[in-house]
Formats: structure tokens, C-alpha cells, sequence
């Protein structure tokens, strides 16, 4: 019996595959040795820190959260718990686990591009950069009282008494975030179709909704360092 | 030039070597296969892969290492646990004991502490890694999910690890993030809207996490179980899933 067969075109594939072993698995196992070393060395200089019995009694003064946290302590000078402990912290994830549904742009998909997806890396980037300032802060420039310090002063507890701080009127506080909201909804929907119409309705309301959150959140800090301002948004239920 | 050769050719070619090694490696591209996918640990790998994803500028080698690190503190970690007993009346004890008493205790405890440090620095590069290269768009979304989860495990590991020395720093680093919790909207006694659930400082969600209203026996236990027992094995749960992804959604992402 004869076997037919179709007469195919023959495809050529991009083959630019190698060998695991021992191309990566090599590379994987220096890196290995490398990290290890380099952690085994640092231990063996560098001691963990160990403070005295922990005293429910006598409070750390400052008391610091772990440096990857210090970021979210750095904001609860500009913030009420609600937000910087909890609120913030979650919106950060929801953000970063809808990024892949929120930017349908094809383009860049693999490989490092600016030029190809500047609104993405552009936005990412600064959160990410704003996330360990916040943390340089926290860790490096606050002191007793979470007062702030340069680098080159000295910690004391000798520090001038803040300036007094003002919440604004609430009317005002609600006509300044409904509009800093509303606008940075429709504006951009505006003046950049493209964009609005690239992404949809939800994935835009999404993307601007997190968006002007994180910069709000910058914001809010410029007007408390500005202006002494408290709250924007202050009622007995709710501050913002 | 001859003496390398040589010399292997002498520490091979006797009867010791060959009653330990029963035959050679013979580089040939059906061995370079063989020796991913007959073995159990490397055929996490695909025999062969895209040259441009063995390239440490394009992967700079941050999730692997950050794999490694959780490996590293796995060991690290169960020699701690030898000496470590998570008691209020012990614990600070059993860390001088390590710092001053048990043989190589110092460094031990040294090497999981910067591991862990290192460990959250290598996951947020490796975030920032795949996002530069946009290896979280189709078909990869929702390994990117599951590396976000992965991520604030991560934080979580250090965090509950922070409570265990008992001492100053680390008591009063929880009483910093677990205050977070009372002002949880709804959930915490001190947060907007509380009093809707009717909470108080012995029901709310940081009552939940500390087992009390303050940091004390329970809430060291709790921290030294989801510390070495939970978390790990939530986070290896989900590495699993995180690695088969890779490979499923068509290995390490590059141009098309």
C-alpha cells in the first residue's frame, strides 16, 4: 500500500535554539556559587542586628517597620492609616496584577523597548522608583519622633516643633479631588482618542483610575509639605 | 599544551576512577539532551532553549537567584530550627545562644538574615525585569499574577520572620505593621466604618493576626509557624505553578 503523503512547502523556522546543558545550566550554576559566596562572605563579616529582650514597656523611639515596608511608613506621615497601612498597599496590588489585562498594547512583547510602549514603562517606572525614595526616606532620613534628618545632621531629639497643619474646607476638599478625578478621566479620553479608544472604556477607567490614584497620592504629600495641609477630604467618618 | 589532557587522561584511566564512573561523557548533541531530560532536578528545563534567554543582559539572572535564595533559606532556615524555640520565655535566649554559644551559630544566623534581605531585593529586580522586557503580556498575564502573589509572599516570609528573635527591634517592627491592621476599613477597630461590624480590639482583623490584643506568646507562635511552615509552602505551591507556566506559555519570553 502506498503511503501519501502531501508534498508540503518547505518552511524554514528561525532556529536560534541551543543546548541547556551546558549553555544555561552552566551559567544558572555559577550564579549559584557566585551568590553563595558572596552571601556566605558578607555573613561572615557583616553580623545580623540583635537588640535587647523585646520591652512592651519601653517603645523603640524611632520604631521601624522592615525597610521593604518603610515606604508605607514614610506615607503615613501624609496619610491616615486606613490608606497608607492597608488601602495603598492593596491598590498597589490590585494595580500590579491587572497590568497585563489593563495594557493591550502588542507591541513589545519579549524584548526592551522605550520607544515602543513609553505610557507603560514611563508610568511603572516611576511608581517603582517612587516606592524605594519612600523608602530611602524611611529608613535613612527619619529619626526619634519619625522626625526628618539630612543625611549629614545628627539624630537628636532637639528638632524645631512642625508648623501647625490645616485641613482644608470640606467643600473645597471635595470640588478639588472630584475634579482632580473627573478631569484626569475625561481630559485624556479627549485630547488622546487614540489612546481612549485603543484601550476601552473599562481598561481606560481602569488605567487612569490607578493612575491618578498613585499620582494623587504624590500629590496629596506636595500639599502637605507645601501648604501644611492635614486633609483634603476631612469628616468624622473619613479623612483623606 | 599537552598536559592538561595528560593529567585527566591519568586521574581517569584507572581502575579506582572506572569502578566509581562506569563510562564517560561524550559531548554529542543526544547526550547535551540526555543530560536535561534524564535527570529528575534539571528537567525543570527544556532541553534546548532560545539563545537569547541564556543571556544574563536580557534575564539578568534575577528570578533564578531568587529561586535560589528561597532554596538557600530553606536550609538555612531548618539548621535554625534546631535551636530556636518559639517562646516567649526563650526564643531572645536560644538567638544569643546562637550568636555566642553554637558552633558556627553566628554566621548561620547571619547568612539567613542577609539571604532574606537579598531575597526581597532579587524578586522586586526580577519584577522590574519582566516588566522592561513586557514578558507579562499574551499568553504570560497570569504567570505575572502569580509572580505578584509571589512577591508579597516574599514580604510576608521576611515580615513573619522579623517577630522571632523577640527582641526590640523586631517586636516593635510587628507592633509598626500590625497597627496597619486596626485601621483596616471595616476590619479593624480603629478604621473608617468600623463600627458597622461592631469591631473592638478583641475581634478585629490584628486580633486575628496576633491570636490577642497584643504582641505575646500567641502572636510568636503564630509568626514561627506561617514563618517556616505556611508560607513556604504556600510560596512552593506556587513557584510550581510559577515555572510550569514558563514553560507551558512557550518558555522565557522573547521577540517573535
Amino acid at each position: 500500500m502506498e503511503v501519501r503523503q502531501e508534498k508540503r512547502e518547505f518552511v524554514e523556522f528561525k532556529d536560534d535554539k541551543v543546548f541547556t546543558w551546558p549553555t544555561l545550566v552552566a551559567k544558572e550554576f555559577l550564579a549559584a556559587i557566585f551568590v553563595t559566596v558572596g552571601l556566605l562572605f558578607y555573613s561572615y563579616f557583616v553580623d545580623a542586628p540583635l537588640r535587647e529582650l523585646s520591652n512592651p514597656g519601653q517603645a523603640e523611639n524611632p520604631a521601624k517597620a522592615p525597610w521593604y515596608f518603610l515606604g508605607l511608613q514614610e506615607a503615613l506621615v501624609y496619610f491616615d492609616p486606613w490608606y497608607a497601612g492597608v488601602v495603598l498597599p492593596s491598590i498597589i496590588i490590585l494595580g500590579l496584577i491587572l497590568i497585563p489585562y489593563l495594557d493591550n498594547n502588542p507591541k513589545g512583547n519579549g524584548y526592551y523597548t522605550f520607544k515602543e510602549r513609553k505610557f507603560a514603562v514611563t508610568t511603572f517606572v516611576f511608581g517603582y522608583v517612587f516606592w524605594y525614595v519612600l523608602i530611602y526616606i524611611g529608613t535613612a532620613l527619619r529619626g526619634p519622633f519619625w522626625a526628618f534628618f539630612w543625611p549629614w545632621e545628627k539624630w537628636t531629639h532637639d528638632f524645631p516643633t512642625p508648623a501647625p497643619m490645616h485641613d482644608l474646607p470640606l467643600p473645597l476638599g471635595i470640588i478639588l479631588m472630584g475634579g482632580f478625578y473627573f478631569a484626569g478621566l475625561t481630559l485624556p479620553a479627549l485630547v488622546k482618542r487614540d489612546f481612549f479608544m485603543k484601550l476601552g472604556v473599562i481598561r481606560y477607567s481602569l488605567t487612569m483610575g490607578l493612575l491618578l490614584t498613585m499620582v494623587g497620592t504624590v500629590i496629596k504629600m506636595v500639599f502637605r509639605l507645601a501648604f501644611n495641609v492635614k486633609y483634603i477630604i476631612a469628616t468624622p467618618w473619613i479623612n483623606i | 599544551m599537552k598536559v592538561i589532557p595528560e593529567f585527566l587522561r591519568k586521574i581517569t584511566d584507572n581502575e579506582i576512577w572506572k569502578s566509581v564512573f562506569r563510562h564517560g561523557y561524550t559531548d554529542t548533541p543526544r547526550n547535551r539532551a540526555l543530560q536535561i531530560i534524564s535527570n529528575v532536578w534539571l528537567h525543570l528545563h527544556p532541553a534546548k532553549v532560545r539563545e537569547h534567554g541564556t543571556k544574563i543582559r536580557f534575564t539578568w539572572c534575577m528570578g533564578g537567584i531568587t529561586f535560589f535564595v528561597f532554596l538557600f533559606e530553606t536550609i538555612t532556615g531548618i539548621l535554625l530550627m534546631f535551636y530556636y524555640v518559639p517562646d516567649v520565655n526563650r526564643a531572645y535566649a536560644d538567638i544569643v545562644d546562637l550568636m555566642y554559644v553554637v558552633p558556627f551559630g553566628r554566621f548561620l544566623r547571619n547568612s539567613h538574615r542577609w539571604g532574606a534581605h537579598a531575597m526581597v531585593i532579587t524578586v522586586s529586580i526580577h519584577m522590574f525585569r519582566v516588566f522592561l522586557t513586557g514578558s507579562y503580556k499574551p499568553p504570560r498575564q497570569f504567570n505575572w499574577v502569580v509572580g505578584v502573589i509571589l512577591l508579597v509572599l516574599t514580604f510576608l516570609l521576611s515580615f513573619t520572620g522579623y517577630l522571632l528573635p523577640w527582641d526590640q527591634l523586631g517586636y516593635w517592627a510587628i507592633t509598626v505593621g500590625t497597627n496597619m491592621a486596626r485601621a483596616t476599613p471595616f476590619l479593624g477597630h480603629e478604621g473608617p466604618f468600623s463600627y458597622i461590624l461592631g469591631m473592638r480590639a478583641d475581634n478585629d482583623i490584628r486580633f486575628a493576626l496576633l491570636g490577642g490584643t497584643a504582641i505575646e506568646a500567641p502572636a510568636l507562635l503564630r509568626a514561627y509557624v506561617w514563618h517556616c511552615i505556611a508560607i513556604p509552602l504556600i510560596a512552593s505551591a506556587l513557584m510550581m505553578v510559577h515555572f510550569w507556566r514558563v514553560r507551558k506559555d512557550g518558555g522565557i519570553s522573547g521577540p517573535l
